[in-house]
């Protein structure tokens, strides 16, 4: 069955691909020596057709770069240092040189993944023949017709046959309209109308705008069309705030950290952004280290790094409070200067220390990937710093309400005179508020590390971001922060696909600035008695 | 506030030995400039307009002086309006080449003629007129500050708020500029100039003029800074600086007063911005950088601030430590730069100028009274 | 403050500079390059111009080293006409009026014999006034838009046919995808906006219509990509074959490949050709997601060949790092450094006018096969190569052009310079000649 199903496999593609030209050939496997991208289509078909124990192992060790070939024509696959024949399967000694990869390009990993899905297809596990059908029904390649008329045939389960038919139909669809192919054509449409998605509208838009199709193909399409355009309108709009939602997300984190500095000490950090590329370098730090000493936990050297990076520009951020923050305090503007010197000085170390390059901070494996909910594309990745913002500002709020730190910090912002006088060592809690703002911008750098570019650079990418987020939310006000945020993430995104990328920073821009002017303490001003607060 | 006009009538005295200083210099480098260059006086094309540059950037820290240190409105956006200017002498720079750019168009500067436009926008009519052009200089900026100042005023966004906000509009400038469609060369900018009024940009005669120019044009801002601070209106500005609100009871309209020095500063920046560019070259969307704007607060508070002087002698100094340490030092200077700013903010809370007149420390309305701390004082 | 002014004298400045030769000299002497045969006589001043802090230090601070690498293995060798080569490091501090600045400096006060240097073609345009004023020459290593021939410069990168234009022919290929649909996607600037105005009629003149080619700018920097990466899969699900080509800025490629990677989109579905990521820009990537996406250069670091062999380990010993990667700017520098030695050896001099005339038709082998040859308009001979990003953040090649390509200054693809050529030969003597009139469109040189 499964051989049989190689066979036509090979048929196919040889039409489809029109590689049946291929000069003559010793054997199946001879193509894959060739320089030629052509010949190893060939061979790699060939050898799906031929089925052997030593095709299989050949067609997988091309699969994982194992496969190399040798002086003559001469193939081997080679573990490390030893080698075997790749078409005897015998183990021989590696040739000193001339032993090259078969190299392997898009299309080849396509004419493989092909012959996988082929395989998949008679698979015993029915999630295996779900996803071998999804390939032909994302690929819909005539050449896959045959295959999949016959699993068709003898498949029971539904869902399976479900996916199978939608990949049938979609097949079915991409190829020219024949003659008395109508009716089978018609049922095609109807059934991709109901899959619905981009992949079904954009072959039923080719259907609806062939003249050569018949009028009701065409009309069927067209409607078909339609409706999935709907569809697919209000999902985009749902996408739409997912993307606003989670770029909100990573202007909230990048922002959280200032608003304790900033709003709640009165602090202008400018080297906020550099703690958050500490925070990152941090993150990759602990990768590199994890990766040296214990590779098993490598999955988890993400989580490792929160705590670390936390610690890390905590303690950063309360030496800085220490040598330079505390001459500056009631001189709010002078702390700009001397911190916009220290950003200066941070990215400088950062540059002589690590280089001034890019740094590939890894993304672990269950952070990598989407998820798809209905029409909505959900990416891991930006969903886990969804997640870890919601976190981050709900543990934020939390030491501020309900321990004594953040008492003692909120006492302090309010009248620092009669807290001291209460007994409450203002100093302390100086040092511990910037350490723990400086601590926040490390947890974002870690955040960050997994969506942007971990260079030098990062900060200044983020540090205005986070001033206009916190002044627009209002200064020293917590909530303030998250709303500031998600309005400004979902208004930029809201535009962007209609303005375009450039314009809809402009417009979010111009649209703050002239919200400060009409509420010249933000969206959430703390109220107070005082005339000049 | 009294400490204050007292002190302050006698370092002003400073500003018009600066502003000969400024002029003398100037006329100096120039006629060495255009001595044989055999002559040991001969000053190189480089030094010219090197000079020339520092003394556009000092007229940048001069109007940034006027309003952070006599109205209180800590800017970061001052770069904007020195960008406008240079962008409108640019545009008047680019309409003189005519048809000698690289394809020949006697009418649309080339990077026009490379995205395919027929015509010029409606924005560049007139800009092949000195005279209109140097109206743009003054009057878009002037604009762009009036309606911005006027409603933030007017509004009473004060501190922190102005400030942030200050960024966001060069910010925005920046992002607007850098775009190609937008009709100002996207991020090349605006470059390869050729003459001014006629008269060859790289010929030392014309670069001497320029420089002389500039000088001139520092001294005048200088003396009429001086002028301003040192009237009736003045007092009014320190007045806003120093209570807000005490001045508004008092019956003034705290609003009106920082809008006109307001407007007036961001003039003077945009006469820099224009000098600048004939003489460095080369106007682009990098200077309405948010950094940009951020160093040029800091020449102020290197010289020191509120004493117009301070302010030119920042500027200049740190432009010259710059010059001096990319090609020296270049893979540490931004170390020494960065110490610059912690230092000058430790250890010379009043700027170079500070130096030479008795400092008053622990005086809690001297310093920055506009972002108003959090209520009770810092010991 | 005016007292600092007269400080500002020829003088001053002549001890600046030599300050700064100095550290810039025994910055080279203390990586561990001891010379052996010192040559005797006045140094030879070679200019560095690259940035060395600020936004693009990511890439141009490689270069650099790469130059005082090669000016410590030529002064091994002996020097140059019997004399030292000293190399002048600058920091223009990726701040454009910067550039010029220092490009004045490098020429009037360090009297640079040549100078290496600019990576943004901002850059390139705010010193081309100063090197033409002062009759200077400038190597510029970059892959950049063309449209531009300046006697004083010589373009060692990549010109659009030497780049793009192969790239977009290997996407039409079967080996490619036989794509039928394209998205050019890039950074708003010069580059971009060029590159893509010539792809699009070219793209045209192959047949592929107008609602099959998308044009997307994006700014600088640009780090949230969401949008733009779920529009062109989008655009891409149409039932025709797409291809991306991204002409996206150094600093924002990884977020947007991290974002494709996410998104799903696998390079055989959707393959995306860059033209502004190479190994060092893979190096802070993650680039197991990314197997199979393309990028086309004149050199790849895992093309093996004994030249290049030589000069990755020449490249790792004098950096002490043997991970540090090699990329095409690389080469250019290699190129073009050692064209200017040819050149100068040739002239028997250091005289600017002299040397610029010899330049023409100087060869230098490429690292990767071939002889680079210097044509009549200052561009390179260059071969091109489509890689295949592979998971160890290496390429892999798996085309290149049958012969070497000739650089063009002007594109033909372009409405406005069709009939232009560049040849700084007698008798035409012109950057922008027009070949259909017969015309020098500005001053011919004498």
């Amino acid at each position: 069955m499964r051989k049989l199903g190689l066979a036509c496999l090979l048929a196919a593609l040889c039409m489809g691909g029109g590689l049946g030209g291929a000069s003559a050939r010793a054997d199946d496997f001879s193509g894959l020596a060739s320089p030629q991208f052509d010949d190893v289509s060939a061979s790699i078909t060939a050898l799906a057709a031929n089925g052997s124990a030593q095709a299989d192992a050949a067609l997988q060790a091309l699969e994982t770069h194992h496969l190399f070939s040798g002086a003559d024509g001469a193939l081997f696959i080679r573990a490390g240092e030893v080698c075997q024949n790749a078409r005897t399967g015998e183990a021989t000694t590696c040739p000193e040189e001339g032993l090259k990869p078969v190299r392997v390009n898009n299309r080849i990993r396509k004419a493989l993944a092909g012959v996988q899905a082929v395989r998949e297809l008679s698979a015993q596990q029915p999630a295996e023949r779900i996803k071998a059908a999804e390939t032909f029904y994302a690929r819909h390649d005539a050449a896959f017709l045959p295959a999949l008329d016959r699993a068709l045939s003898s498949e029971k389960i539904p869902a399976v046959r479900e996916k199978l038919m939608q990949a049938h139909a979609a097949t079915v669809l991409a190829q020219p309209p024949a003659e008395g192919a109508q009716a089978a054509r018609l049922k095609a449409v109807g059934f991709l109308a109901d899959v619905g998605g981009l992949e079904a509208r954009g072959l039923l838009a080719g259907v609806a705008a062939n003249v050569g199709e018949a009028p009701e193909v065409r009309h069927a399409a067209q409607s078909a069309v339609s409706r999935i355009d709907w569809h697919l309108r209000i999902w985009s709009v749902l996408q739409n705030a997912f993307y606003g939602l989670s770029y909100g997300s990573v202007l909230l984190l990048a922002a959280t950290g200032l608003a304790i500095t900033f709003g709640v000490m009165g602090v202008i950090n400018m080297a906020h952004g550099e703690m958050m590329m500490i925070g990152a370098y941090v993150t990759w730090l602990v990768q590199q280290g994890i990766q040296m000493t214990v590779p098993a936990l490598e999955p988890f050297a993400l989580l490792i790094a929160i705590p670390a990076a936390f610690v890390v520009c905590g303690g950063l951020g309360v030496v800085i409070e220490r040598c330079l923050i505390r001459f500056l305090y009631g001189r709010p503007l002078e702390t700009l200067l001397a911190t916009w010197g220290l950003s200066l000085v941070l990215q400088q170390v950062t540059r002589s220390l690590f280089g001034p390059t890019n740094i590939a901070v890894q993304t672990p494996a269950w952070l990598s990937g989407s998820l798809a909910l209905g029409g909505l594309d959900i990416t891991l990745n930006r969903l886990a710093i969804l997640v870890f913002a919601g976190l981050v500002l709900g543990g934020l709020m939390l030491v501020l309400r309900r321990t004594p730190l953040g008492l003692q910090m909120r006492a302090v912002t309010q009248n620092r005179r009669m807290a001291a006088l209460m007994g409450i060592r203002t100093p302390k809690v100086d040092a511990l508020a910037f350490g723990l703002g400086a601590g926040l911008a490390g947890l974002a750098g870690v955040a960050v590390s997994q969506i942007d570019n971990v260079s030098p650079n990062l900060g200044q990418s983020y540090i205005i971001d986070s001033f206009m987020v916190v002044v627009f939310g209002g200064v020293g006000n917590l909530w303030g922060t998250l709303a500031a945020a998600m309005a400004l993430g979902m208004g930029g995104k809201v535009l962007e696909p209609t303005i375009g990328a450039v314009s809809a920073k402009i417009a979010i821009l111009v649209l703050v600035i002239a919200y400060i002017q009409r509420h010249p303490r933000g969206m959430f001003p703390v109220r107070g008695r005082g005339i000049e607060s | 506030m009294n400490a204050f006009s007292c002190q302050s009538a006698r370092s002003f005295k400073s500003v018009i030995w600066t502003a000969g200083l400024v002029l003398l210099a100037a006329i100096v480098l120039a006629v060495a400039s255009l001595l044989p260059e055999s002559s040991p006086l001969h000053a190189s094309a480089f030094v010219v307009s090197l000079a020339g540059k520092y003394l556009a950037y000092a007229m940048l820290a001069l109007s940034v002086d006027l309003v952070w240190g006599f109205a209180g409105i800590l800017t970061l956006g001052h770069a904007a309006f020195f960008g406008l200017g240079g962008y409108a002498m640019g545009m008047y720079l680019m309409r003189e080449i005519g048809a000698r750019g690289a394809y020949g168009d006697a009418n649309l500067p080339d990077f026009m003629v490379f995205l395919s436009w027929k015509s010029l926008p409606w924005y560049w009519c007139g800009t092949d007129h000195f005279a209109w052009a140097m109206m743009l200089v003054l009057v878009v900026p002037a604009l762009l500050a009036g309606v911005f100042g006027w409603l933030a005023f007017r509004s009473r966004v004060s501190g922190v708020y102005l400030s942030i906000i200050t960024q966001a509009l060069t910010y925005a400038l920046m992002l607007a500029f850098f775009q190609n469609g937008f009709g100002f060369g996207g991020n090349n900018g605006l470059t390869d100039f050729k003459d001014i009024l006629g008269a060859d940009l790289h010929a030392p005669a014309t670069r001497a003029a320029l420089l002389v120019a500039t000088g001139i044009a520092l001294a005048a801002s200088l003396l009429a800074a001086r002028f301003i601070v040192g009237s009736r209106f003045g007092n009014l500005l320190v007045a806003v600086r120093d209570s807000e609100n005490r001045t508004r009871f008092l019956g003034y309209r705290p609003d009106q007063v920082k809008l006109l020095v307001w407007i007036f500063s961001a003039m003077l920046a945009a006469v820099g911005g224009a000098l600048y560019v004939t003489q460095v070259g080369i106007i682009n969307p990098g200077e309405f950088a948010p950094a940009n704007s951020i160093e040029s607060v800091i020449w102020v508070a290197v010289g020191g601030r509120g004493t117009l002087s301070g302010a030119v002698l920042g500027a200049i100094l740190v432009n010259f430590g710059k010059t001096l340490f990319t090609a020296w030092l270049p893979e540490f200077w931004l170390y020494g730069l960065g110490l610059l700013f912690i230092c000058t903010t430790l250890f010379l809370p009043n700027g170079i100028m500070g130096l030479w007149r008795p400092t008053r420390k622990n005086d809690p309305e001297d310093i920055t009274p506009e972002v108003s701390a959090p209520e009770g004082e810092h010991p | 403050m005016p007292r600092t002014m007269p400080n500002l004298s020829r003088r001053a400045f002549g001890r600046l500079a030599l300050a700064s030769s100095a550290a810039a000299f025994g910055g080279a002497l203390g990586s561990g390059y001891a010379r052996a045969a010192t040559p005797k006589g006045d140094p030879i001043k070679v200019g560095i111009l690259h940035s060395l802090s600020g936004t693009m230090a990511i890439s141009e601070t490689t270069l650099k080293d790469v130059m005082l690498m090669l000016i410590a293995e030529q002064n091994r060798k002996g020097g140059l006409l019997g004399r030292p080569l000293e190399p002048v490091v600058v920091d223009p501090a990726s701040n454009w009026p910067l550039f010029a600045e220092k490009a004045r400096q490098l020429l009037s006060v360090d009297k640079a014999s040549a100078v290496f240097g600019c990576w943004t073609s901002v850059s390139r345009k705010s010193v081309l006034p100063v090197f033409e004023e002062l009759n200077g020459i400038l190597f510029y290593p970059v892959q950049y838009e063309g449209q531009e021939c300046s006697r004083n410069i010589f373009y060692t990168g990549a010109a659009p046919n030497q780049q793009a234009i192969p790239a977009v022919d290997y996407l039409l290929s079967e080996d490619g995808g036989g794509a039928k649909r394209f998205a050019l996607v890039g950074t708003d600037y010069i580059y971009p906006r060029t590159t893509n105005q010539i792809l699009v009629s070219y793209l045209k003149s192959k047949g592929i219509a107008d609602e099959d080619i998308m044009v997307n700018y994006t700014p600088f920097g640009q780090s949230d990509w969401q949008t733009i990466v779920s529009q062109i899969k989008a655009f891409g699900a149409a039932g025709k074959k797409t291809a991306v080509v991204s002409t996206i800025n150094g600093d924002a490629n990884v977020p947007f490949y991290k974002e494709l990677g996410n998104q799903g989109i696998s390079a055989t579905d959707l393959p995306v050709m860059a033209f502004s990521v190479g190994e060092e820009e893979l190096a802070g990537m993650d680039t197991k997601p990314l197997v199979g996406q393309l990028a086309a250069w004149n050199y790849f670091e895992s093309i093996e060949t004994p030249a290049n062999a030589a000069f990755i380990k020449q490249w790792h010993t004098y950096t002490k790092q043997p991970k540090r990667t090699t990329n095409d700017p690389m080469e250019a520098h290699y190129i073009g450094f050692n064209m200017w030695v040819q050149a100068v050896t040739k002239a028997g001099t250091t005289d600017h006018d002299k040397v610029i005339d010899a330049m023409v038709g100087i060869r230098q082998p490429n690292l990767t096969g071939g002889v680079a040859e210097m044509l009549p308009d200052h561009h390179l001979t260059k071969p091109v190569f489509i890689g295949e990003i592979q998971d160890d953040g290496q390429f892999s090649v798996v085309w290149k052009t049958p012969a070497l390509v000739p650089g063009q200054a002007w594109s033909p693809w372009v409405a406005q310079t069709k009939d232009l050529i560049g040849d700084w030969r007698q008798p035409i003597a012109c950057g922008n000649y027009n070949s259909a009139t017969k015309t020098c469109l500005s001053h011919k040189h004498a």
